[in-house]
C-alpha cells in the first residue's frame, strides 16, 4: 500500500533501533540496561557497511538484529528493522527462521568454534541452502565447491569431506564465508571475521572475502574494532560507541577527515613515539642457544634461540601463533626447562627448572599475561592481589604493606578507591593494570609481557603501552614483550627478535630490524599489518614474496 | 578405521580383562577369609574331624590357596562354574536359564527406558526452564526418589490387585509363549524403567545444555533451523559421550541391580538366585554370580568407553 519504489528502497533499513538486556548484578535487584540507543542505518544492495567501535559499542548486537537474533537475554525493544521492504520484527519466530540462512547469513569471529565438530564441512556448508529449499543437494554442493575455489581454498573438490579439526583456522574462516554465500543471501553479517587470525593469515582471508563480496554482489555488514581492516572492504563506515552512533560516512571521509573527536582518536590510535635506547655494555639476561621441546622431546618448539636483554630496555619478540614466542618465555621462567642451552642472569646461570630457583631469582622475573581476568583470583580484592608479592618477597605486613599498595595503585594511575574492589568489578584495561602493579610489587629486573594488549580495545591498549613506557622510565625495569602486533612493537621496543617456526630469523636493534633489506618472513609480517589506506590490501597482496604459514 | 583408534580400543579391552582378573582374585580371596570352609559348611556342626579331613582331601581343600584359585579360574574359563553345595547341581546349568531371564527382563526394560529417557531429555532442553521441563524433571526425580520396592508394590496394588491387568507374580518357564512372557514381565520391567529413567534423562539434559552454549549452536540457529532440529542435529551428537556413559551405567544396573525387583515379583532371575544362595551360605554360587555380575559391569563400561572414543570425530578422523 505504501508507495514503494523498488529502486530507492534500501535492502536494509534500520530505524531507531533500541536493544535492551536484563542484567543480574550480584547482591542487587535485576535491572534493565540499554545496549543500543535508537540507532538508524540503511544499506543498499551490494554495498558494504563497516560497523566499528570498541567492545560494548553494540556492533555485534546491531549486526545480529538484522537477523532478529539477540544473544543471551538481549531483546529488541524498539524501532524497526526493514529488510527487503518489510519489518522483520513483526514476523515472529517463524518469520525469523525463514529469513535466517536465506536472506541474511552470518560469519562468526571464530569459525573454529562456529563449526560443529561432529559434522563434515560440506554438510554444514549446504545445510541452510537445503533447509530453505534453495537448491537440491547436488546443486548446492556444486555451488559450494565453486565458492571454495573462489575463496582460493586448497583442494576445493575434497575439502568439504573434512571435519573442522582437520582444517586450519584461516581456511575455516573462508569455508564459513562460503557457507554464508552458498544460499545466495542478500546480506551477510561478518562479525570480526579476521580478528582471531594472525596478521599474515588475516590478509589472505580479507582479500578472499573482498573478492567474494565483489563477485556475488551481496551486501554486507562488516563488524570489527580494527579501522584499518574495515577501510579495506567497506564502502561506508559507521562508528559506534556505548551503543550510540558517533559518526557515519564514506570510508575515505572517515579515515581521512574524521569529523568527531572519538573517530579521530581511533584513526590515530597507535602513534606512540618511542626513541630507541642504545644497548648497555652488558646484558643482564642472556638466552644462549636454547632448544626446548614438548612431549618428552617429541615436538621441538624452540631451536637454538639466543637473545640478550639489557637493563631498563625492551626486547620485543614477534611472530605468528606457533612460532615459539610464549615458549621462549616459558623457557626463561623455568616453566619449560630447556633441553639444551642456558639462561644467564647477572653473569651467573639460572637453574633450568622453576623448582630449583631460589626465591630471589623468582622475584627478579615477573610475568603479565594476555588474559588479565583469569590471571587473578576472582575472590581476592585488588589490595590482596597486589599485596601478596609484598608479603611473599619482602615480608611486608599491615600498614607498611597497605602504604606500598597505595603507592603502586598510584603508579598504575588507579586511585585508592580500588583497594577493596574485586576483579569482576574492573574493566579489561583496569584488570591489566592491576596485573602490572602486582608484577611491579616484586621490584623485578625483568617483566615478561605475553600479548598483554592483544585482548584489549585499541584505545585501552594504547593507555597500557604508555603506562608500561612510563614505568620503565621510573623503575628501570626491562621488558620481554611478546606480541604478534607489529604496530605495538614499533611503539615500545628497543630491540626486536622475529621468530618463525621456533627460530629467531631476524634479531637486532629496532631500527636495524625495521630497516630494509628484509628477509622474506619479516617482509611478510611487516607487509601484512593493515594500514589505514584505501587500496592497501591489493598492494600488499601483490608485493608478497612468500605465503603465510597459516595456509 | 585408523590405527590410533584401534590402539585405544585394544587398550580398553586389555584393561577390562585385567580388571576382571583382579576382581576374580578379590572374590576368591573374600570367600577364603570367611570363617569355616566348604567342607565344614557341607558337613555341618556335627562333623567328625576324620570326615572333615576326608572331604577336604576329596575337594582338594588342602592344596594351597593359589592352586585352588587357578583350578577355579581354569574351570570358569572352560565354562565349569563348580557345583552348588546346597543342591549339588551344576552351577553353570542352573545359571544359564536364570541369566537368560535376567537379560530378557533387562533388555525390555532398556528398550523402553533408554529411548524414552533420551527423548524426554531432548524435550526438556527444548522447553528448558519452562513448565514442560520442570514437569519432566519433577516426575523423573520423583520416580527415582521412591525406593524400588515401593514402586513395585504400587504397581502390584494397582495393576495386579485393583485392575487385574497384569499378574502380580512374574512366573516364567521354558517354552512359555512370547506374548505371555511379555505380560509376565510387564510390571517388573515398568518398575525398572521408572527407577533408571530419571538418571539417564537428567544426564541427557545436562550434557546437551552444556553444549547449547557453544558457538556452533548459535551458527545453527542463525541458519534458521527449528529449535528442536538444532538440539537433535547440532547439540546431541556432541553430547553423546557422557550420555552413553550414563546409559551403560544404568544398563549394568538393570542386570546386576535387579535383586529387589526380582524378589518382589518372584521373578526367576540372577538376583533371586543370588539372594537364595547367600542365605544358604552357598559360597561357590555366590562366587560364580559375583564374577558374572563383575563381567557384565566391566563389559558395559568398556562398551561405553569405546562408544565415546568412536563418537569423537577427532579420534575417528585424525589430521
Amino acid at each position: 500500500m505504501a508507495d514503494v519504489k523498488a529502486k530507492s528502497t534500501p535492502l536494509l533499513d534500520i530505524r531507531n533501533l533500541r536493544i535492551e538486556a536484563t542484567v543480574y548484578p550480584p547482591g542487587e535487584p535485576p535491572k534493565t540496561i540499554t545496549l543500543v540507543h535508537d540507532v538508524s542505518l540503511t544499506l543498499e544492495k551490494g554495498k558494504v557497511l563497516g560497523l566499528i567501535g570498541e567492545s560494548g559499542a553494540g556492533k555485534s548486537t546491531i549486526g545480529l538484529s538484522s537477523m532478529g537474533y539477540g544473544r543471551g537475554g538481549v531483546r529488541i525493544t524498539g524501532g524497526e528493522v526493514i529488510l527487503n521492504g518489510r519489518d522483520i520484527l513483526k514476523g515472529g519466530k517463524e518469520g525469523f527462521r525463514k529469513l535466517r540462512g536465506r536472506e541474511v547469513c552470518y560469519v562468526a569471529q571464530s569459525a573454529a568454534a562456529a563449526f560443529n565438530p561432529a559434522h563434515r564441512l560440506m554438510d554444514q556448508v549446504v545445510e541452510a541452502t537445503l533447509l530453505h529449499g534453495r537448491a537440491t543437494r547436488a546443486e548446492a554442493e556444486k555451488r559450494a565447491v565453486a565458492l571454495f575455489k573462489k575463496l582460493s581454498l586448497p583442494n576445493p573438490e575434497t575439502i568439504g569431506e573434512r571435519f573442522p579439526h582437520q582444517v586450519s583456522g584461516g581456511q575455516l574462516q573462508r569455508v564459513m564465508t562460503a557457507m554464508a554465500l552458498c544460499s545466495e543471501p542478500d546480506l551477510i553479517v561478518f562479525d570480526e571475521p579476521t580478528t582471531a587470525l594472525d596478521v599474515t593469515t588475516q590478509i589472505d582471508v580479507l582479500s578472499a572475502i573482498k573478492d567474494a563480496i565483489r563477485d556475488t554482489h551481496v551486501a554486507a555488514l562488516y563488524i570489527t574494532h580494527d579501522l584499518a581492516v574495515v577501510a579495506q572492504v567497506s564502502d561506508e563506515i559507521m562508528v559506534l560507541r556505548h551503543g550510540r552512533l558517533v559518526e557515519w560516512g564514506g570510508t575515505r571521509q572517515i579515515i581521512k577527515e574524521p569529523r568527531q573527536e572519538y573517530t579521530n582518536a581511533l584513526v590515530s590510535v597507535h602513534e606512540i613515539e618511542h626513541a630507541e635506547q642504545k644497548p648497555a655494555a652488558t646484558p643482564f639476561l642472556s638466552v644462549k642457544n636454547v632448544t626446548a621441546a614438548y612431549g618428552g622431546g617429541q615436538v621441538k618448539v624452540l631451536k637454538n634461540v639466543s637473545v640478550d636483554i639489557y637493563p631498563g630496555q625492551t626486547l620485543a619478540v614477534v611472530g605468528e601463533s606457533g612460532s615459539g614466542k610464549s615458549t621462549l618465555a616459558r623457557a626463561i621462567t623455568g616453566l619449560l626447562p630447556p633441553e639444551q642451552g642456558s639462561v644467564t642472569f647477572d653473569g651467573r646461570p639460572l637453574a633450568n627448572r622453576l623448582a630449583d630457583r631460589p626465591k630471589e631469582d623468582l622475584r627478579q622475573l615477573q610475568m603479565i599475561y594476555q588474559m588479565a581476568d583469569v590471571a587473578m583470583n576472582p575472590r581476592q580484592t585488588v589490595g590482596t592481589i597486589i599485596g601478596r608479592p609484598l608479603e611473599f618477597y619482602f615480608g611486608m605486613k599491615g600498614r607498611e604493606r597497605d602504604k606500598r599498595v597505595a603507592e603502586l595503585l598510584d603508579e598504575i594511575e588507579m586511585g585508592k578507591g580500588f583497594v577493596d574492589r574485586y576483579p569482576a568489578e574492573l574493566s579489561g584495561g583496569q584488570k591489566q593494570r592491576v596485573c602490572i602493579a602486582r608484577s611491579l610489587a616484586a621490584k623485578p629486573k625483568l617483566i615478561i609481557c605475553d600479548e598483554v594488549t592483544s585482548a584489549l580495545d585499541p584505545l585501552v591498549a594504547n593507555g597500557i603501552l604508555k603506562l608500561l613506557l612510563n614505568l620503565q622510565e621510573h623503575e628501570k625495569v626491562a621488558y620481554l614483550f611478546i606480541t604478534h602486533d607489529l604496530a605495538t612493537v614499533k611503539s615500545i621496543a628497543d630491540s626486536i627478535a622475529v621468530m618463525y617456526r621456533g627460530e629467531v630469523v631476524r634479531y637486532g636493534s629496532k631500527s636495524k630490524v625495521l630497516t630494509p633489506p628484509f628477509d622474506a618472513y619479516t617482509d611478510l609480517l611487516l607487509s601484512s599489518v593493515p594500514e589505514m589506506e584505501i587500496g592497501w590490501l591489493e598492494k600488499a597482496i601483490k608485493g608478497r614474496r612468500m605465503a603465510s604459514a597459516g595456509n | 578405521m585408523s590405527s590410533p583408534i584401534l590402539r585405544l580400543i585394544a587398550q580398553r579391552i586389555a584393561l577390562g580383562i585385567l580388571l576382571l582378573l583382579a576382581i576374580s582374585v578379590l572374590i576368591f580371596a573374600g570367600t577364603q577369609i570367611l570363617p569355616g570352609d566348604v567342607a565344614q559348611a557341607i558337613l555341618g556342626q556335627s562333623a567328625t574331624p576324620e570326615s572333615l579331613a576326608n572331604l577336604r582331601e576329596q575337594l582338594g581343600l588342602n592344596e594351597p590357596a593359589y592352586l585352588r584359585y587357578f583350578h577355579w579360574l581354569g574351570g570358569v574359563l572352560t565354562g565349569d562354574l563348580g557345583t552348588a553345595m546346597s543342591s549339588g547341581q551344576d552351577i553353570a546349568t542352573s545359571i544359564k536359564g536364570r541369566l537368560w531371564n535376567t537379560l530378557f527382563l533387562a533388555f525390555w526394560a532398556a528398550i523402553v527406558a533408554v529411548p524414552l529417557a533420551i527423548i524426554l531429555g531432548l524435550i526438556a532442553v527444548r522447553y528448558r526452564n519452562g513448565w514442560v521441563d520442570k514437569l519432566i524433571s519433577g516426575l523423573a526425580l520423583a520416580s527415582t526418589s521412591f525406593p524400588e520396592f515401593f514402586i513395585g508394590y504400587l504397581l502390584v496394588y494397582f495393576f495386579a490387585v485393583k485392575w487385574q491387568i497384569f499378574p502380580a507374580i512374574s512366573t516364567v518357564y521354558d517354552g512359555m509363549p512370547f506374548g505371555e512372557r511379555m505380560q509376565a514381565i510387564a510390571l517388573p520391567a515398568t518398575a525398572l524403567t521408572l527407577v533408571v529413567l530419571a538418571h539417564m534423562m537428567r544426564m541427557t539434559r545436562a550434557a546437551i545444555l552444556n553444549v547449547m552454549q557453544s558457538a556452533y549452536v548459535e551458527t545453527a540457529e542463525l541458519k534458521g533451523l527449528s529449535a528442536f532440529a538444532v538440539i537433535r542435529k547440532h547439540a546431541f551428537p556432541n553430547a553423546i559421550a557422557p550420555i552413553i556413559n550414563v546409559v551403560m551405567l544404568n544398563l549394568a544396573y538393570l542386570i546386576v541391580g535387579v535383586v529387589v525387583v526380582e524378589v518382589i515379583f518372584v521373578y526367576p532371575g540372577m538376583g533371586q538366585y543370588l539372594v537364595d544362595h547367600v542365605t544358604k551360605r552357598d559360597v561357590p554360587v555366590v562366587q560364580a554370580v559375583g564374577l558374572i555380575f563383575a563381567a557384565v559391569y566391566i563389559s558395559l563400561n568398556i562398551i561405553a568407553d569405546i562408544a565415546a572414543i568412536v563418537a569423537n570425530p577427532r579420534l575417528r578422523h585424525p589430521k
